[in-house]
């Protein structure tokens, strides 16, 4: 063991929805300390489900994933809550991603509340909303309320409530403007500045990964090419 | 027509369109505000503009699909069914547009196409329905027309047994296109017809869409991904806050001299080929717009003129512009400039 294990390490993870056809082959990637990768790769070829995998949120046929260098024991509510916390995940879709009942005060105060810090989060709320700039104003509106770009950054906010170790963003500002990509990335990177953070960066927009992260990795590269894709007329 | 666009007719004229929401407790919100703007056959506007800022509502009022609690005004006039005729989006009833407008006279690409797709159907299901509907296609003809509909949207054909939850967004994506191409409308409104696309597919997918302009088809293509406006627009109307703020061919938009309105500099300086840096702040809501200008609060240039709406002289709405003829300092030599 190396004295400073990576954040994040997949390996040879192989996963999917079909036991028979796995969408990741033996898949190995490694984000260390304070690290930023960027995971590459066309629509379809499986980054999302990695992503999921690495979030302890999707379990893997084979393979492991290290957290700071522990084995991952669990997925989804079985992760064991020190190792699923250690991860927050923002996803593509902000409108999927949030739950339509809650206010966004309460959406981004969910994961203090799910953790019993009820206390903090009547404190943090407005901080983290702060921090993504979304102002007071907003926060008692409920999804359909808000644009996808509000929405999003309430998504990040939450995914920050917890200060995990590693940030995964699935394609965090594919959905959003120029303008609010830039904007949500300078949070991602001045929240990691202050705790150091790792973050996982998956998508499909080179220029940006590669303007964004200390190093970008193609998706094929990193896993055995999925047996036999039918030969279609465009694939 | 009151502007000088003599010559032949355009396709689309959309005059002083505004959309208004009543809300509850007498509150309004201004989706659109007098926007104006031509589509002429055979080619592509480009509307962008940041997310909430009204470019869908457009699309929606364009196609009479707005709910409602939505008051319009203003004037949308699509050229035919016959030469010199007219018909006013705004004003046709429900029974017109449903039998003859959306996916004959008008194509729509949707921007959710997840949501917009039956989720108890299958691709090919979607696909022989409208090619049936708006072809009148049966049988074996139907088979083939059905596989050549969704060749033409880059849809793979071992997919299209596949259900909506078994497809990848940019799968998925395809499929909605493929359906809004079937009835070759005169006119396609895309809106957002890229996102969750990656880089490649986007292209295909614009350039496919520019295929169908370079055809004679008029398209107005509602979109945040800069990158594929500058590819195939050949004019951009950026709008904010409801408005259109600059309207300009899209060569000089994106190249030299660049655009003139502050908001339209900000928002390709935070392309990440470009500056990365955000325009500060977010947009105002559309329910409680500022008095005057509704960028001055993000604006470096503004000044106490900004407490008045300016309006859209010539291709800008901006009391102060940047100047047209000098691109800002970055030695290009702008495009026609007297030298």
């Amino acid at each position: 063991m190396t004295p400073n294990p990576p954040a994040l390490e997949l390996r040879a993870v192989t996963a999917g929805y079909d036991r028979s056809a796995p969408v990741v082959r033996e898949a190995s990637l490694t984000v260390a300390g304070g690290e930023a990768v960027g995971l590459l790769g066309p629509s379809g070829c499986g980054k999302s489900t990695l992503a999921k995998v690495a979030a302890l949120l999707h379990r893997p046929y084979a393979g492991t994933v290290h957290l700071g260098g522990v084995q991952a024991r669990g997925w989804r509510h079985r992760a064991p809550r020190a190792q699923r916390t250690a991860v927050g995940v923002v996803f593509q879709q902000p409108r999927l991603a949030a739950d339509p009942r809650l206010t966004l005060a309460a959406l981004i105060a969910e994961p203090l509340r799910a953790t019993g810090r009820k206390t903090e989060a009547l404190t943090r709320t407005g901080e983290l909303a702060g921090s993504v700039g979304l102002g007071t104003d907003l926060l008692g509106r409920r999804p359909h309320e808000v644009s996808d770009g509000q929405l999003q950054r309430a998504c990040l906010a939450r995914a920050l409530a917890l200060r995990p170790r590693v940030l995964v963003c699935d394609e965090m500002t594919a959905m959003l403007d120029a303008s609010t990509t830039a904007a949500l990335v300078a949070v991602v990177e001045e929240y990691r500045e202050l705790t150091g953070a790792a973050l996982l960066a998956v998508g499909h927009d080179r220029t940006l990964l590669e303007r964004w992260c200390d190093r970008t990795v193609d998706m094929p590269g990193i896993a055995l090419p999925a047996r036999a894709p039918a030969p279609g007329p465009n694939r | 027509m009151s502007q000088g666009t003599d010559a032949p007719e355009p396709l689309l004229s959309v005059r002083d369109l505004s959309v208004r929401f009543g809300m509850r407790g007498g509150r309004e919100i201004a989706a659109v505000t007098d926007v104006s703007l031509e589509v002429a056959h055979g080619e592509c506007l480009a509307l962008v503009g940041e997310s909430g800022c009204g470019k869908s509502v457009l699309a929606s009022a364009l196609l009479g699909l707005l709910p409602g609690n939505a008051r319009v005004g203003g004037s949308a006039l699509l050229s035919g069914p016959r030469p010199g005729e007219t018909t006013d989006l705004l004003a046709a009833d429900e029974a017109t547009l449903a039998r003859t407008v959306r996916g004959r006279r008008v194509g729509l690409v949707p921007q959710s196409p997840a949501a917009h797709l039956t989720p108890v159907r299958t691709v090919r299901s979607h696909l022989a329905e409208t090619v049936r509907e708006l072809t009148g296609a049966k049988g074996r003809a139907l088979a083939t027309a059905t596989a050549a509909a969704a060749r033409r949207a880059a849809f793979p054909a071992d997919h299209l047994d596949r259900y909506p939850h078994q497809l990848s967004g940019g799968l998925a994506q395809r499929a909605a296109t493929a359906l809004a191409l079937v009835g070759e409308a005169p006119l396609l409104l895309a809106d957002e017809p890229t996102t969750g696309l990656d880089r490649d597919l986007v292209e295909r997918t614009v350039d496919e869409l520019r295929g169908h302009a370079d055809a004679g088809r008029g398209l107005l293509i509602i979109t945040h991904d800069l990158a594929a406006a500058e590819r195939i627009a050949d004019r951009v109307a950026v709008m904010y806050a409801g408005r259109v703020v600059e309207l300009a061919e899209g060569r000089g938009f994106f190249g030299a001299p660049g655009p003139r309105h502050p908001y339209a500099r900000g928002l390709l300086d935070a392309l990440p080929e470009r500056a990365f840096r955000p325009i500060p702040g977010m947009p105002p809501e559309l329910g409680d717009l500022p008095a005057g200008c509704a960028f001055a609060p993000r604006c470096a240039r503004a000044d106490a003129t900004c407490a008045t709406v300016p309006a859209l002289s010539g291709t800008v709405a901006c009391h102060h512009p940047v100047p047209a003829p000098e691109p800002a300092g970055h030695g290009l030599r702008p495009e026609g400039s007297r030298t």
